[in-house]
């Protein structure tokens, strides 16, 4: 069973969906009992990075999270619940994360001139480079298109980290793979067939 | 590379489809979340739910809808229409909407985009805008007001200043209709789009006019939209979404491959 992190940030009903959609059970919970039972742990996580990480602190959620990225379980981790992984982030000022990997999330800069096709938030579907290929990667080929909607994108201290990387004036990562945690800054349960791929592959890995 | 996206817009009332959707080979042509499936299968970027039903108190029939379309539908959803409270937009967020757009409410009460976006974040906070062309408003610079009650009333406001305080406020996007131009199928207002994209830094969605394949291009090409909104050149199978950006792609638009109609009868 796949437990779904509710910290009271976002559209959980469509990442639940997804995974059902593609034959995976998971529930949406805040209990750090649930999240230990289960298989898989999914953070989400939409909005500012400052107001997620106090709702998951607000729920005594921090410790629950590393506990269960340190049990070895399968992680993933979507959009602001992927940029929650790092040290801090400069959003609204800068706020510390649950600091699993170093690195720093950054605004996406802007362009000089805003005629260009630059607009913020980076909102629509882009294409993944694929340069690590992740377990929940399979069967999934690099240039597919995925969805994203953010306006911040992760620096990671550690080079290696990144298993796509997606172009909007700057090439960032667009997600991130290191042992049993997987994290995207793209919306799988908003990707269609890729997406859903996508969270298939996460429930089957083991 | 980011691609331009299109939306086919559904006018939704008392939970059903309204301005004629034509699918021949569709089961229940008045039911949304059939609607939203085919779009779904032919590559649409994303859809829009626009909820015209006209009591508040029908509006619970909405909510159902949206449920029901994020069990089968995985892409971005936005809908609008009589969004009025953040408990509105809490709600529809919660149902399993990605975005919701406001127009009224923001024109009688700019805080309550600012409130929004706090609150949920630019992202899921759309702004619609319908600008007409008139001259003489109070602040009136460009040529274009915007206007509400599906163009009855004027406001007074210069569409591309509003546009570039609703981003101030912190929405996450504009959805611009042309009233001049919505429902003649005679393209999208061209300069006033161009005029808007240019003042400010969001996404801007181009709406109000497509009646050919041409226009959309025309959006993306002279309006610098980032999205174009269409109902009836999809609605009565004109075109299929993955007909318009083979043209859209061959043109230099950069596009998400659609795919073929499911089954064209």
């Amino acid at each position: 069973m796949i437990a779904i992190i509710d910290y009271g940030m976002g559209n959980l009903r469509s990442v639940q969906k997804g995974f059902e959609h593609v034959g995976h059970e998971a529930v949406v919970t805040r209990e750090p009992a649930v999240m230990e039972r289960a298989s898989h742990v999914v953070l989400p996580g939409v909005g500012a990075f400052g107001d997620c990480m106090a709702n998951v602190t607000r729920f005594g959620l921090v410790e629950p999270i590393h506990r269960a990225i340190q049990s070895g379980k399968p992680f993933l981790g979507i959009c602001v619940g992927f940029q929650l992984l790092f040290t801090e982030s400069e959003e609204f000022g800068c706020h510390k994360g649950l600091g699993i990997f170093p690195g720093t999330v950054k605004a996406i800069p802007l362009s000089d001139d805003v005629a260009s096709s630059y607009k913020i938030p980076h909102m629509g579907w882009n294409t993944i480079h694929i340069e690590k290929p992740a377990p929940p990667l399979q069967n999934i080929d690099s240039e597919s298109y995925v969805y994203f909607v953010h306006s911040y994108y992760v620096e990671p201290a550690d080079q290696e980290l990144p298993s796509t990387h997606t172009e909007y004036g700057v090439s960032f990562a667009s997600s991130i793979w290191k042992d049993n945690i997987f994290a995207t800054q793209f919306h799988p349960e908003k990707s269609q067939t890729v997406g859903l791929q996508v969270l298939k592959n996460f429930g089957e890995w083991q | 590379m980011l691609t331009k996206r299109i939306i086919p817009c559904l006018d939704v009332k008392d939970g059903r489809v309204v301005k004629g959707v034509s699918f021949v080979d569709l089961r229940d042509a008045g039911d949304p979340v059939h609607v939203a499936q085919i779009y779904d299968r032919e590559g649409a970027d994303e859809l829009c739910f626009l909820d015209i039903t006209a009591s508040h108190e029908q509006r619970d029939t909405m909510l159902d809808v949206v449920v029901r379309t994020a069990e089968q539908v995985f892409m971005p959803l936005t809908v609008g229409g009589g969004i009025r409270t953040l408990e509105d937009i809490r709600r529809l967020l919660e149902a399993g909407a990605d975005k919701v757009s406001i127009n009224t409410a923001a024109v009688q009460e700019p805080e309550f985009v600012k409130a929004a976006a706090n609150r949920f974040g630019s992202q899921c906070i759309v702004v619609a805008i319908d600008a007409k062309r008139a001259a003489g408003g109070e602040d009136d610079v460009h040529g274009w007001q915007v206007f509400t009650h599906g163009g009855r009333n004027t406001t007074g406001l210069d569409a591309v200043r509003w546009a570039q305080r609703m981003m101030d406020c912190g929405a996450g996007e504009i959805l611009l209709t042309s009233m001049d131009q919505d429902g003649t199928q005679d393209g999208y207002d061209l300069p006033l789009t161009a005029a808007i994209s240019d003042a400010v830094t969001i996404p801007v969605i181009a709406s109000g006019g497509a009646g050919t394949l041409h226009h959309l291009y025309e959006a993306f090409a002279q309006g610098k939209a980032d999205a174009v909104l269409a109902a009836s050149i999809f609605h009565f199978q004109t075109y299929s979404i993955g007909q318009a950006k083979s043209f859209l792609a061959e043109q230099g638009i950069p596009m998400r491959p659609g795919t073929v109609p499911v089954s064209t009868a």
